[in-house]
């Protein structure tokens, strides 16, 4: 629809690009930060619920109930929701950004501990692990491929949606993609768009490599 | 039971020393079941031994198994081990004394080999030079290559896995240890040789070793004594292997041995505890008559020809023509039987030779002469 009003003009200004890079750079930093922000508390209050729901399993379904009536909201219309009582600020965009990992992580954390075989949590106890022993020794490292299954899904869901926050004056390259919508401008759109998908495959790659690094032991297999 | 301290002050009530783990009156009733997987049971391990209870599905073995570290906490009753109340004791203050090893082998698939053979002692605080002084001569122990110390078990065969099992679950060199079907999941040939090495492992590590089985087989095999039980875990009889064989207390206890049991009792006994006759044998150069007169005492129509403790062969009388008996051109015994074999493996030999005897040898000094019927008179007597 866009790119059809573009008949005469390159679809992409080169000199355009060349001319604001330390504009994206700026974005990118911005992008990274205010998705690294979100995954980092989300994380973190994730696992602080996930530890609640496993040491309290009636929690569980109330907790996964919350954290899934969020993920349902539309984002637009929980920043615009939260513009009266937190401006248009970082708070309002990491709020809505935090609250969209909740689910995915709580699901993979609390699945991740549950995977670990009852036989080797049984020979641990046979052994004399104390339970909170077994649970960091134990059950965490092996839910590691889970979880960091369930950081990579949030991640990626995380960088897009960094763009909508654009909207209340913050967005990485989302700023990009709401200018050039403005100004009609298709190149500003693409920069935006395009970076923000690379990006996400690269919070991707990130997570696969720190898998790797942490859980060795479920890439190897018999010889 | 936490609160409870730590080492009981109280002594055993029927104290026996050598007892290493002593049940008494121990019952185990799961909540919302109606009839008791355990009533009543009681029962002594002596130190040293393998004590392996046997019983079909629902016969509460491995409950009992694991009320001994209370994995499963008994409902009543008194656990002793190592002469320590397990019932005050905290549990993993109790466990890390015992060692345990289960079917699925529950080795930490996140740690290697070495890691998982380390798990106790790192328990237990040990140092960490003794910690890898430990875990290679366990790896070495139990017939791991030391260079399988780096790998995860995933990267293990189901027999090494295990074999990593019963290094880790002797690592802090427990008095106890405790064994839930762990060749269950193993190939058959697998299984066969990881028995053997157990046996070899316990002549030298003599630990106290609670085996539960479902295979009467591998009881047999395995156990010092045996304890057979029955739905609800009622204790129908123990006693050693040959003694539940020649005499079992009931008609559950004899249908569980299964019909073969006479046949059993045969891979139990080995040729040297039977008083061996010397057979119908004669010197070389024997009469005629004197060779008639000794095959008729054994009513058999042939005799072995031996000299100077040296077995040379055997012949028919008919083959004797009229002559003496010689030195040579005789008819060999194929099947040397050594003196450690079992009576079954002598009655193996005894149906494949045409003599229908088995010349038994301790190397190769000759010892006597086996016949069917002498192993027969051994089992009935």
């Amino acid at each position: 629809m866009i790119l059809a009003q573009t008949e005469g003009r390159p679809l992409v200004r080169w000199d355009w690009i060349f001319d604001h890079l330390d504009d994206i750079w700026a974005r990118t930093l911005e992008h990274v930060t205010l998705t690294g922000i979100a995954l980092i508390f989300g994380f973190a209050i994730s696992l602080g619920l996930s530890l609640l729901a496993i040491r309290y399993r009636r929690t569980y379904s109330p907790i996964t109930w919350v954290a899934g009536l969020l993920y349902t909201i539309p984002s637009l219309a929980l920043f615009a929701f939260l513009v009266p009582f937190t401006g248009l600020s970082l708070l309002t965009a990491e709020i809505g950004l935090v609250s969209y990992t909740l689910l995915i992580l709580i699901r993979n954390i609390v699945a991740g501990i549950d995977g670990v075989s009852p036989a080797v949590l049984e020979a641990a106890f046979g052994m004399g692990y104390t339970s909170r022993r077994a649970f960091w020794d134990v059950q965490m490292p092996l839910a590691v491929p889970v979880i960091v299954a369930g950081l990579r899904v949030a991640s990626v869901t995380t960088v897009g949606l960094v763009t909508v926050t654009s909207l209340i004056g913050q967005g990485g390259y989302g700023a990009f993609i709401l200018r050039g919508l403005r100004r009609d401008f298709p190149t500003e759109i693409l920069v935006g768009t395009v970076l923000s998908v690379l990006l996400a495959v690269v919070f991707d790659l990130l997570f696969l490599q720190i898998e790797r690094r942490t859980a060795p032991w479920a890439h190897r297999r018999v010889v | 039971m936490n609160n409870l301290p730590k080492l009981s002050a109280v002594p055993p009530r029927s104290a026996m020393p050598d007892a290493m783990i002593r049940l008494e009156h121990v019952s185990k009733t799961f909540p919302g079941s109606a009839a008791p997987a355990v009533r009543d049971l009681s029962l002594e391990v002596p130190e040293g031994e393998i004590v392996v209870l046997v019983g079909p599905s629902g016969c509460g073995k491995t409950t009992t198994l694991k009320m001994i570290n209370r994995i499963i906490e008994p409902t009543a009753g008194d656990i002793w081990v190592a002469g320590v109340n397990a019932i005050a004791t905290e549990p993993h203050v109790l466990r890390r004394q015992i060692g345990y090893v289960i079917q699925q082998t529950g080795l930490f698939p996140h740690r290697t080999v070495a890691q998982n053979v380390a798990t106790v002692p790192r328990l237990l605080g040990w140092d960490r030079p003794s910690i890898d002084d430990r875990v290679v001569e366990l790896i070495e122990l139990v017939g791991l290559e030391p260079e399988m110390a780096d790998r995860y078990p995933a990267e293990l065969s189901g027999g090494q896995q295990q074999r990593v099992g019963v290094a880790r679950a002797l690592a802090a060199d427990p008095p106890v240890l405790l064994m839930d079907e762990p060749f269950g999941a193993v190939d058959p040939i697998i299984r066969a040789r990881l028995q053997v090495e157990l046996l070899g492992l316990q002549a030298q590590v003599r630990k106290t070793i609670v085996f539960v089985t479902h295979d009467i087989d591998e009881a047999i095999q395995l156990g010092d004594q045996v304890a057979i039980l029955n739905v609800g875990g009622v204790l129908e009889q123990i006693g050693t292997p040959e003694d539940l064989l020649r005499e079992p207390a009931n008609e559950f206890v004899a249908e569980f041995l299964g019909t073969d049991r006479g046949l059993k009792r045969l891979s139990l006994i080995p040729v040297h505890a039977l008083d061996l006759d010397p057979g119908p044998v004669v010197a070389p150069g024997a009469s005629k008559q004197e060779s008639l007169v000794v095959a008729e005492r054994y009513e058999v129509d042939w005799v072995a020809v031996e000299s100077g403790g040296e077995l040379l062969g055997w012949l028919y009388l008919a083959e004797l023509e009229n002559g003496r008996v010689p030195a040579a051109d005789l008819r060999p015994f194929r099947t040397r039987l050594a003196a450690t074999a079992t009576l079954k493996e002598a009655l193996n030999a005894i149906v494949t030779s045409r003599a229908k005897a088995a010349a038994v040898f301790d190397d190769d000094r000759y010892l006597g002469m086996l016949t069917a019927d002498r192993i027969s008179d051994e089992i009935t007597q």
